[in-house]
């Protein structure tokens, strides 16, 4: 009866933490391909499309993820095959600082702009 | 004064913005990989589309100066066009073509071979098609010409013409 107890306890765990892991995993695989472009019916996400070349991709990132690359790898690896244009977000580079930088630019300046307003108002 | 100045800058504006918008007009809004020159080839493990032995990569990209992989399947019509030019590619012995077989039934790809020849020396199967994400493929037919060091030094998308054919050979002389 020990011995049985014993079993059930260790299926009981092992099978709790094997969800745990697999559901860890689904939910990174997801995250992943609704952050990359789908090269055939492009205007859509990996996730979003159904083209061939988006059910391999998400085998593949399934794969990658089992094999235990991170989700920053899996970004370099596609990148390296496909280009920059693969991931919708993209990283800050020397051919995206314009993209990052100017909203944040502009944002500053707006600001001066309506602080020395205000501030020739209030003279 | 003040009213010019607005105007001007207002009329400079929109021409700026015409301007990139008819730009955009004319270019293409379709993204095609950029075809990076001395990727190195990635390392797989498959299996041969008809007798269903394991294939590891080094194993096949050994003993020859060039390669050519070309990934194609029996029920994608521009394969059937390209592969004259494949035959005329297995006559060069400096090439090994080695075949990536996508997501095909192995009865359907024997019958297509049996039919217009077989330019490979070895297929590999590529049942889920993650095998052609491995090497950057995007589509079929595609085509990659392979050096001695693995490295992928120029790829074909679409079908090959005579005029591919005509690039790889004064490649690899």
């Amino acid at each position: 009866m020990k011995l049985f107890k014993f079993f059930f306890v260790l299926v009981f765990t092992l099978n709790f933490f094997s969800i745990t892991f697999a559901e860890k995993n689904d939910q990174l695989e997801i995250k992943i391909s609704k952050n990359l472009r789908c090269l055939i019916c492009q205007g859509q996400s990996i996730y979003d499309s159904q083209s061939d070349f988006a059910v391999s991709m998400k085998l593949l990132i399934n794969k990658k993820i089992e094999q235990g690359l991170s989700e920053k790898e899996i970004y370099e690896l596609l990148k390296d095959k496909y280009g920059e244009w693969i991931v919708y977000d993209t990283g800050f580079n020397k051919n995206t600082f314009i993209l990052w930088g100017l909203p944040v630019l502009l944002f500053f300046l707006g600001g001066a702009i309506i602080l020395k307003k205000l501030v020739f108002r209030k003279d | 004064m003040k009213n010019k100045i607005l105007i001007i800058l207002l009329v400079f504006f929109l021409s700026f913005c015409f301007f990139v918008l008819f730009k955009s007009l004319e270019s293409s809004s379709i993204y095609v990989p950029e075809k990076k020159e001395d990727r190195q080839l990635a390392e797989f493990v498959s299996e041969d589309l008809f007798t269903k032995k394991k294939i590891i990569s080094s194993e096949i990209f050994h003993g020859s100066d060039y390669y050519i992989l070309n990934i194609w399947a029996s029920w994608c019509a521009p394969c059937r066009e390209e592969h004259p030019q494949l035959m005329e590619l297995s006559k060069n012995s400096s090439i090994k073509l080695i075949g990536l077989n996508y997501k095909d039934d192995p009865k359907k790809a024997k019958k297509f071979l049996e039919k217009f020849g077989n330019p490979f020396s070895i297929i590999v199967a590529d049942k889920n098609g993650t095998l052609s994400i491995e090497f950057g493929g995007y589509g079929i037919p595609e085509t990659f010409l392979i050096n001695k060091d693995k490295k992928i030094i120029k790829t074909f998308i679409g079908n090959l013409s005579d005029e591919s054919v005509k690039q790889i050979n004064s490649i690899v002389k």
